[in-house]
């Protein structure tokens, strides 16, 4: 973990609530593809958690949606702003668990952090496979991105105006030797429910982001878990699902 | 005595900035990036004789100027704090640290003190009967003096070691629930903890908080926070710890000019988490600006 000081690069939109931050400082601490950073905001006394996109050499890439108006702040952020960020925050994915056929699994806004975790098991010689979820097409991002790394990728979208009709469920693969998830609630119950063994990254609402508040604590099969700081990646069978 | 120390209770603090209960969690985050012996001491997460899960999420909300919280005493209980998370600290901070103690009866007050008074480790017992986050215990004691005072004497009966209460700013008259504490024994009093507040969603039209209503902090609360530890410092004789919205050395200098001995950091720590380390670094300069030789001397005047 860092608090360190980010230089705004660039700042643009992926769709109407959806935009790419890109980002110039110290990203050492990001260890992990699935960790996430802390982003201070002027005017805002809490700062927002955003899951990291890409990390490449001093470049962090943040993928975020307008959901208040913190988020709707960020969104007009321009380049050469300023921010304090703390970087490094959470677990992260673990790659030692991907086996030879790995399944990548994004809903939403939960896309942003698979980028990194295709790209860091390409990189261990992994080839792992896409499936990502949206609503619409006018919602749909990053599909581009994920090809370019040359991914088996499949697109899905409720409605069925692009890829295949409904949700990430109905698009999976036959095989596969271990899921990675992010999304929202719905989809990573549904996910949990197939018999393919893997982890999801949760979301909760934050006070520090580092450990201290215990403002996102969920009960697991473990026992108390920090969202920030024991997570957001959990294994598959320690998360107690209520439906 | 240095130029920042001061003396509570009893026991000498290198400076008065205490990371406050419930921010600080039992230190292990914060030593991972400063040194934590620095601090004067910090008061631990709220400790119950039994292990609490909590409330439900969402546990926080952002305000104006500040947070609701509404955790809820979540905690591993007495028994597990002194098996594990005592041993723990020792390898990070070498002070005495202030235990933070909750309960939802007196019996359950008077047990969770009688195991910590053993502890060589705590120096003081902080009682807290003013958590606005959980039913039938915490604030309840803290709104009735008769309750707050049984409560502190109580646990006075079962420790050598100083009590401090604090107390909610959720009633009508602090003053006298300060003065029934100290009237029943208490070595000190610590104010405020948070206000109760609420927000709502207007995407859903329901309260933010799954609690509904938390505990408000942050600096939106300081200037509310100085007026009682004011009103308070004329109303006692004992030490009075000052919170509430603290986020800078001026915070520390107004808190201790109302009559304030010590004061402890809440919110700022989970924004910052350098913000007491900072505090602390510009105390010196900004004494010097105000013509403040000593700590101790500023709390005389």
């Amino acid at each position: 973990m860092q608090d360190c000081v980010f230089t705004v690069l660039s700042n643009e939109a992926l769709t109407d609530t959806v935009y790419r931050l890109l980002l110039s400082g110290p990203c050492g601490e990001i260890t992990a593809p699935g960790q996430f950073v802390n982003v201070s905001l002027p005017g805002f006394f809490l700062r927002r958690p955003i899951s990291v996109c890409d990390c490449e050499g001093d470049t962090l890439t943040l993928v975020y949606k307008t959901v208040g108006r913190g988020t709707e702040a960020m969104a007009r952020l321009a380049p050469e702003e300023r921010l304090q960020i703390l970087t490094g925050l959470g677990n992260g994915y673990d790659l030692t668990a991907a086996g030879d056929a790995p399944l990548l699994i994004g809903g939403g806004v939960g896309v942003p952090p698979l980028y990194l975790l295709a790209k860091r098991l390409i990189a261990a010689g992994r080839r792992p496979s896409v499936i990502l979820g949206f609503n619409t097409a006018a919602e749909v991002f990053y599909e581009n991105e994920f090809r370019a790394l040359g991914v088996a990728l499949a697109v899905a979208t409720v409605d069925g105006s692009y890829g295949v009709k409904g949700f990430v469920t109905d698009a999976l693969p036959k095989e596969c030797s271990y899921f990675y998830a992010c999304g929202p609630l719905p989809m990573l119950k549904a996910v949990c429910k197939t018999p393919f063994p893997g982890e999801v990254s949760l979301e909760e609402r934050m006070g520090c982001g580092f450990g201290a508040c215990m403002g996102c604590s969920i009960e697991t099969k473990n026992g108390a878990k920090r969202v920030c700081k024991d997570g957001p990646v959990f294994k598959k069978e320690a998360l107690l699902w209520e439906d | 005595m240095g130029r920042l120390s001061v003396d509570l209770c009893g026991i000498r603090l290198d400076n008065p900035v205490i990371p406050a209960s419930g921010c600080f969690g039992y230190g292990k985050e914060f030593a991972a990036l400063y040194d934590i012996d620095i601090l004067g001491t910090f008061s631990f997460k709220g400790t119950t004789l039994r292990p609490r899960f909590g409330n439900p999420t969402p546990r926080i909300a952002e305000t104006p100027a500040g947070m609701l919280n509404a955790v809820g005493l979540q905690n591993p209980g007495v028994e597990r704090v002194i098996a594990e998370e005592l041993p723990a600290m020792r390898a990070f901070f070498h002070k005495p640290v202030m235990a933070n103690v909750s309960g939802f009866s007196v019996e359950e007050y008077v047990e969770t003190c009688r195991l910590l008074d053993r502890e060589a480790q705590v120096g003081w017992l902080e009682v807290n009967i003013s958590c606005p986050n959980v039913h039938g215990g915490g604030m309840s004691f803290g709104t009735d003096p008769a309750a707050a005072a049984e409560v502190t004497k109580a646990v006075k009966a079962v420790t050598q070691k100083p009590v401090i209460v604090k107390l909610s700013p959720n009633v009508t008259d602090i003053t006298q629930i300060a003065r029934a504490c100290e009237a029943a024994g208490a070595d000190g009093v610590s104010l405020i903890n948070t206000l109760l507040g609420m927000r709502i969603d207007l995407k859903t039209k329901k309260p933010l908080l799954a609690n509904v209503t938390g505990g408000l902090s942050g600096p939106a609360v300081f200037p509310v926070a100085l007026r009682m530890v004011w009103q308070v410092c004329r109303a006692v004789q004992i030490p009075v710890v000052g919170m509430g919205g603290i986020a800078t050395a001026e915070d520390v200098l107004e808190m201790m000019a109302a009559g304030a001995t010590a004061v402890e950091v809440g919110a700022a720590n989970l924004t910052d988490p350098f913000a007491c380390k900072k505090i602390i670094e510009a105390l010196p300069a900004a004494m010097d600006r105000y013509g403040i030789k000593t700590l101790s001397e500023l709390k005389k005047g």
